[in-house]
């Protein structure tokens, strides 16, 4: 158990993880400190300045809660007229620079922006005299699986870190300066480009619209199960809608992925409505395959294979198929075909 | 998993998968993990970032390279070498754990004084590798505790696939780095439930929980679970179902979710097999080219489509649950086989649910025993679980090893070369490998975006022997070995050792596998998939 400490927030006495920042220790209890570059599992580095607090007593001064530890006796106000007119002032900036077209937008109403504004408060009058005459960046619609809109980005740096702290690729950071500032791949070439490996660590942590999946209707619901690619054995959640998977999210509480997952299994479940999938029993008769229903086609492998027990006969079990499936399958060889010959792909 | 069974007495990974974040020390031979585990490789990377020393040891200079403190780029099949070099370094230098030996293992002075052979003049000539690497991985493996080691196919398929997995385990049992969190042997399973289908008895030699079928008593259990006479003779392994397929002994094949035209080494003699046995059936999910060769074939189910388990490489056996109703007339595997089985009129088939297929196999499988689907709602279990009030093993072998003397058994191992040799007709080596974007062939292929980042099979070549063959990056080419040919484009990069190319095998346009050697490994029938001599020539695009 984590050594405690108490500090005083907004006027109430908060309890928190020895350790913890100012910033997360008024998240653990639902204070709400805006923020916009803060992730949990990131190391923080205080980008977008929103997350002000001023802290009373010995240690007074205004600081970014996300990098402020939280010591024991702090007085920390977060709302405080000064801390407003600087936070009112970055928000404003933030979205003069922003294409706000929040009902097309795939992060509609998960938007941390959004969340941002809303708190804050915004002054349409103020926001137009602040709007930059219309510089649309063209959107990188390089990769198959998500979009990179620069229009939408707030510089954050989540994806940044996301990519170099927890995948460890590197394929994109910050690129050019001042105004012209982008998060970009080496060179600034096409994602598809760069050494993205598509994992979508980003896509899933970019709080604004910025990094958005391609093709995904929100799901009505969602199926906690296993990757079937390999042997990880990442726990997954599949988004479905209208009988068909539409998306796949990491199970945070699978202790094999924590979360997290690679190309194949966030992307890879597109295979199971591809229209090739087989759907009836097929007989080759003629040298062509003939539809056929279960009866028909059940009785012809059932007749060959009564005449072909014992050693004629192996099995080449999957190991793709399901521990039930598999137990099926040998049980069956060895109990009804009355022979041991049954193995799958382990040993290749 | 033949080796790891006679030497540990479990072919398993000993370890959990986050228990790799913590190791001090990580080797990783005959694993591309980035691309075949990528989350696996995650908790590598992130113990590196915590300050753990990572070394790698591939014929390639994989992705994980960037991240190694030491890169041992050996020669393909030379694995046992690497190792015992690196073991008669810590045994000269006092670094082996004489405590650990003493109490825990066995047979240790004949492994001793298999290392004679290898001083390490004879282990750099051999393996390519320079002495001073092998002295600093030997150190850093035998010195940082806890250390782990992972494998995977790199070092299975080869006809001295067992020499290897045993040279591994001597190498952990000699620094004392097996039984303790984040400390063992960590062979990386391929598929999403091979493990599974291991622990199910998918395999000619046991019954489910590894229960031998030429043991008595094991026969005995299952004849009077299931009702029937068993046969006490070991079944064909997977090669040689194919060879006794083409040599007609084999008349009817069941051949369930695989696609050997595509994977299995040596792919143009198990295509002739499945052309020679008289009734193929082939279940699976799509038509596949192997289900183009079947006489009948029956639509099954995907993962989305069912209930059931899979248990993954770190022994962890999983709930997966259906989310979409079945596509088409499509059906669970398992349904369909117990049809089959009632139709022969099979005792023992009358199941209607996955959860009571899993209450037969806890009564007959020890280390499922308390394992539920009840119990799988509040999480996943790890095996061994021998009872309802057990919470599942993370690590194997704390307190002793599964073998008859509980002890872990050293090996005494000799330098075998690969049964491909390079010659002058054939004078470079394929080796392969497994793209980050494709798993096999079957469900990737018919992803679009998968395709779109990887769509097509690419030759890595070193730039030397390129320019010796005058070929130019992304040139066609026509590799050619004993068995076949097939023609592929060029990759030129230093990623590939000169002497050696590598390719994947996920591309039906291009099927690596008709060049592969399917020479097995005596003790596994592993084929050594890994190694095979081939010349290549370049065409004229």
């Amino acid at each position: 158990m984590a050594d405690k400490i108490e500090l005083t927030i907004n006027g109430q006495l908060v309890t928190a993880d020895k350790g913890m920042t100012i910033l997360e220790a008024a998240l653990s209890k639902g204070m709400y400190i805006p923020h916009l570059c803060h992730h949990r599992e990131l190391e923080p580095v205080g980008a977008c300045r929103l997350c002000l607090v001023e802290i009373d007593g010995k240690w007074k001064k205004t600081v970014i809660s996300c990098k402020t530890e939280a010591k024991e006796g702090m007085v920390v106000q977060t709302e405080t007229p000064e801390i407003s007119e600087i936070r009112q002032a970055t928000v404003e900036l933030l979205i003069a620079d922003h294409d706000v077209d929040c009902l097309a937008c795939g992060q509609n109403t998960r938007c941390a922006l959004q969340r941002v504004a809303d708190h804050v408060g915004l002054n349409k009058k103020r926001l137009q005299r602040l709007k930059p005459p219309e510089k649309k960046l063209p959107i990188d619609d390089s990769n198959p699986f998500f979009n990179f809109d620069p229009n939408q980005c707030v510089l954050c740096g989540i994806c940044v870190r996301t990519c170099d702290e927890l995948q460890n690729v590197q394929a994109i950071d910050y690129a050019y300066r001042g105004l012209g500032t982008k998060i970009a791949g080496f060179g600034d070439k096409l994602r598809i480009e760069s050494s993205c490996e598509s994992c979508g660590e980003c896509i899933v942590r970019c709080p604004v619209g910025a990094l958005t999946e391609k093709d995904s209707p929100k799901p009505t619901h969602q199926v906690k199960t296993v990757c079937s690619f390999c042997g990880c054995g990442c726990g997954l959640l599949l988004g479905v809608r209208d009988n068909r998977i539409v998306s796949a999210q990491g199970n945070v509480n699978s202790p094999a992925n924590k979360g997290r997952l690679c190309v194949k299994g966030r992307f890879g479940y597109k295979f199971v409505n591809h229209p090739d999938r087989l759907t009836s029993p097929l007989i080759k008769r003629n040298g062509e395959f003939v539809k056929a229903d279960w009866d028909e086609a059940l009785d012809l492998v059932t007749d060959t294979f009564s005449k072909n027990k014992g050693e004629k006969f192996a099995a080449i079990a999957s190991a793709k198929a399901t521990n039930e499936d598999n137990y099926i399958l040998q049980k069956f060889t060895r109990a009804v075909m009355g022979t041991n010959n049954i193995d799958h792909c382990a040993r290749l | 998993m033949a080796g790891l069974a006679a030497s540990l007495g479990s072919g398993a990974m000993t370890n959990a998968i986050s228990e790799l974040g913590s190791a001090s020390a990580i080797l990783a031979i005959g694993t591309n993990t980035t691309a075949t585990h990528p989350i696996v490789a995650l908790q590598v990377k992130d113990a590196v970032r915590n300050g753990s020393k990572l070394i790698v040891a591939n014929p390639k200079e994989i992705e994980l390279c960037r991240f190694a403190d030491v890169f041992l780029q050996h020669k393909p099949g030379t694995d046992v070498p690497l190792l015992m070099g690196m073991m008669r370094v810590i045994v000269e230098e006092g670094l082996h754990d004489k405590s650990f030996i003493e109490s825990r293992c066995e047979d240790f002075n004949a492994s001793e004084k298999s290392l004679a052979e290898f001083d390490l003049n004879t282990v750099e000539k051999i393996t390519g590798v320079p002495q001073d690497k092998i002295i600093q991985a030997a150190r850093i493996y035998a010195t940082e505790t806890p250390a782990s080691i992972i494998y995977c196919m790199g070092i299975t398929q080869h006809v001295q696939g067992t020499d290897n997995v045993l040279a591994i385990s001597n190498l952990a049992l000699l620094t004392g780095n097996i039984g303790k969190p984040s400390s063992g042997v960590n062979p990386l399973r391929g598929q999403n439930n091979v493990q599974g289908a291991c622990d199910m008895g998918c395999l000619p030699n046991v019954y489910p929980g590894y229960q031998a079928v030429t043991s008595p008593e094991a026969k005995a259990k299952f004849e009077s679970a299931w009702g029937v006479a068993l046969s006490d003779t070991a079944g064909l392994t997977h090669t040689k179902i194919f060879d006794a397929c083409y040599e007609g002994t084999i008349k009817a094949l069941y051949l369930v979710g695989e696609n050997p035209v595509l994977s299995e080494a040596d792919a143009s003699h198990a295509i002739e097999a499945m052309k020679k046995v008289d009734f193929l059936v082939v279940q699976d999910i799509f038509m596949t080219e192997t289900a183009e060769l079947a006489d009948v074939v029956l639509p099954a189910v995907t993962f989305a489509e069912k209930d059931g388990t899979f248990t993954n490489t770190e022994r962890r056996v999983q709930r997966v649950r259906k989310a979409i109703a079945s596509v088409g007339d499509a059906k669970s595997d398992w349904w369909i086989t117990c049809q089959l089985a009632k139709r022969l009129k099979g005792k023992g088939f009358d199941f209607s649910s996955s959860a009571e297929i899993m209450e037969e196999i806890s009564t007959l499988t020890p280390s499922y025993k308390g394992i539920t689907y009840t119990r799988l709602e509040k999480g996943s279990l790890q095996w061994p679980c021998p009872s309802e009030d057990h919470s599942g093993t993370p690590f194997l072998h704390a307190e002793k090893f599964g073998t008859d003397s509980g002890k872990g058994k050293f090996k005494p191992l000799t330098y075998r070369k690969s049964a491909e040799v390079t010659d002058s007709e054939y004078p470079i080596l394929l080796t392969t490998d497994r793209s980050l974007y494709h798993y096999h062939s079957t469900m990737t292929r018919r992803v679009y975006g998968l395709n779109v980042l990887n769509n097509e099979e690419l030759m890595n070549i070193h730039p030397e022997d390129a320019s010796v063959l005058g070929i130019e990056d992304g040139q066609m080419v026509k590799v050619v070995s004993r068995r076949g040919e097939v023609e592929v484009k060029a990759l030129v990069t230093e990623n590939c050792p000169q002497g050696t190319v590598s390719m994947t095998f996920h591309f039906f346009e291009t099927p690596t596998n008709v060049l592969t050697c399917c020479e097995l490994d005596p003790v596994a029938n592993t084929p050594t998939t890994k190694v095979c001599a081939v010349r290549i020539e370049g065409l004229n695009s």
